[in-house]
């Protein structure tokens, strides 16, 4: 198993991992928090977990598949209701290709 | 009696003996929180009008003869991350200030169907991430018994609403004692259902293999008659199996602790529980005793690595969960955006507050490039572990029975770091991560005047059981 300890939380890189824009005060304030956070779930490295396997569920389900047919989804009016920004018929965002026309 | 105070058995036979109609009941809940919400701030909203309208519908039925049964004219809170057509959810967070739910949650469908009416949306931490509800991207909610103190969290304001009489029954959430912690601050029953008991579906995801959604009441037995109404297989969450729905209230008939085996963990009786808090679950664990219960001591040997399991897995999850809220298709969006890159972390800046902010880092961390192993793979396999624990205690015994927090309610503002703040999951986080079904019940009352629960845990889909232990508890209070 791979030793845990070595390396130290870069809040301020896995904030951007995570898509979160961080003031310093934050990035000041949290740095600490996140340090005891993880050296206190580090703990799990003392239990043996060889030949145990992973439980990824409150219990143990197997696929609930049901028959691939259409249905209706929700109305277009609906979904785009919430939009911050929309079109006629889609959300708008700002331009991502480079050099595109918006 | 008021009728503000009623419970939902209590409120089902006044209606069905025409003592009073649902208009009634549900203006009388109106009337009582503009007299007494302001000082406890349970609600976030309430949508006042289109509650009323909903009652007549059900006074409609109710006089057509058609609503005797079920939850015909009980006007229900809902937690704000449950979602309810046409009406706000904000998950108690800004980044969600007005939106407005497109469709009803599978859970609200069926307190619909069940002739229930949706009275207004209680407070909760920001996404159901913290243990007092101070975490409101709003305002705070305070403990009805003393309003210096927090109600618990994250059903907060559910709590809140319940044991200050400002609702005849709530909904609630629980991943890791969100539902129980805060029942046990506020005096009231609430009831965590077994992993896939209850849909999921249209309720805000924070950490998917763990959330529930469960009954916040003022008895047993209305725990039973809204757990009814919410459990069972919905083709919309695949977690749900199949597995009939037993009738719940039909269980409480003769409900006994004669004979049944009461499993008493040694790791939960541990230095840092509070001295009332100690004292209150001896005497539970008595009168158990004297009832006739027959007391084991069981060791769950996983127990002390719960907590570091639960705080690797359920921010892995959320991180991932939380990641829609990116400002494009509903939510806040940044008027500071450059490009794309910062319209995702400027409105997701903006939007979220402190607590929600951590954890998604955290969650972020322990599934990023080269830890995903050592953290979240880790902690699924000890998770493995801490079920296996259970499932051996519940070879032997009937329920669990343990404190609820380690603590009563504390002060606003009294913890302020975050790890100090988990610790108040100790007891309610192995549990979730086995997937059982547990439930705190009132026990008593501090030498200040708090109430304090304990909690029954039982095996995964043996609600019925739990129900019935715990209306047996109930009754020896008097």
């Amino acid at each position: 198993m791979a030793p845990m300890s070595k390396t130290v939380i870069d809040v301020a890189y896995v904030a951007e991992l995570a898509r979160l824009e961080l003031t310093d005060e934050e990035k000041a304030v949290f740095q600490p928090q996140l340090e005891n956070i993880v050296k206190y779930v580090e703990k799990i490295s003392a239990v043996d977990v060889s030949d145990i396997p992973p439980t990824m569920h409150g219990r143990a389900i197997v696929n609930a598949l049901r028959e691939d047919e259409v249905r209706p989804s929700m109305d277009r009016e609906l979904a785009l209701g919430n939009a911050p920004l929309r079109s006629a018929t889609e959300f708008t965002l700002p331009k991502i290709v480079e050099g595109a026309e918006s | 009696m008021e009728l503000y105070e009623l419970g939902i058995a209590e409120a089902k036979e006044g209606l069905a003996k025409g003592d009073f109609s649902s208009v009634e009941l549900t203006q009388a809940i109106i009337d009582r929180v503009h007299a007494k919400d302001g000082e406890i701030g349970a609600y976030l909203t309430f949508d006042e009008e289109g509650t009323l309208a909903a009652a007549r519908e059900a006074d409609k039925a109710l006089k057509d003869g058609n609503g005797l049964k079920g939850l015909w004219g009980i006007p229900i809170a809902i937690k704000d991350l449950i979602n309810v057509k046409g009406q706000p959810c904000t998950c108690a967070s800004k980044i969600l200030e007005g939106y407005v739910s497109p469709y009803d949650a599978t859970v609200i469908a069926k307190l619909k169907a069940a002739g229930a009416v949706c009275a207004g949306r209680v407070n909760m931490d920001e996404f159901a991430m913290g243990s007092s509800t101070e975490n409101s991207g709003f305002h705070p909610t305070r403990n009805p018994y003393d309003t210096t103190r927090v109600p618990g969290g994250s059903s907060g304001g559910s709590a809140a609403a319940v044991g200050g009489n400002l609702c005849i029954a709530a909904l609630g959430t629980d991943t890791g004692g969100s539902i129980r912690q805060p029942a046990s601050f506020c005096n009231c029953v609430g009831l965590k259902p077994s992993y896939g008991r209850v849909s999921r579906y249209g309720v805000t995801a924070f950490a998917s293999s763990l959330d529930q959604v469960g009954p916040m009441t003022k008895s047993v037995a209305d725990a039973a008659l809204l757990l009814q109404a919410l459990a069972g297989h919905d083709e919309m969450d695949g977690t749900t199996p199949p597995e009939p729905v037993p009738d719940y209230s039909a269980a409480l008939a003769g409900a006994s602790l004669k004979g049944v085996k009461i499993g008493l963990p040694k790791e939960y009786f541990i230095d840092g529980l509070d001295a009332e808090v100690k004292a209150i679950t001896e005497k539970a664990i008595a009168a158990c005793a004297a009832a006739g219960a027959e007391l084991v001591e069981v060791s769950l040997p996983h127990t002390e690595y719960a907590m570091a399991v639960y705080y690797i897995v359920a921010p892995a999850e959320a991180s991932a969960n939380l990641a829609r809220f990116d400002g494009v298709r509903y939510g806040h969006r940044s008027a500071r955006s450059e490009d794309v890159f910062t319209l995702y972390t400027r409105s997701r800046a903006e939007g979220f507050g402190a607590e929600v902010k951590r954890r998604i880092i955290m969650g972020t961390y322990v599934l990023s490039s080269g830890y995903y192993d050592a953290y979240y793979g880790r902690a699924s396999k000890v998770r493995t572990l801490i079920r296996r624990d259970f499932e051996s205690a519940f070879g032997k015994v009937d329920a669990l029975l343990t404190p609820v927090a380690p603590t009563p309610a504390f002060k606003i503002g009294e913890v302020q770091d975050p790890l100090t703040m988990y610790l108040n999951d100790l007891f309610t986080i192995p549990s979730s991560l086995a997937g059982n079904c547990a439930m705190s019940v009132p026990a008593g009352f501090t030498s200040g005047g708090l109430p304090v629960g304990v909690q029954f845990i039982c095996d995964a889909f043996r609600e019925d059981k739990l129900l019935q232990v715990g209306k047996a508890f109930e009754e020896l209070k008097g």
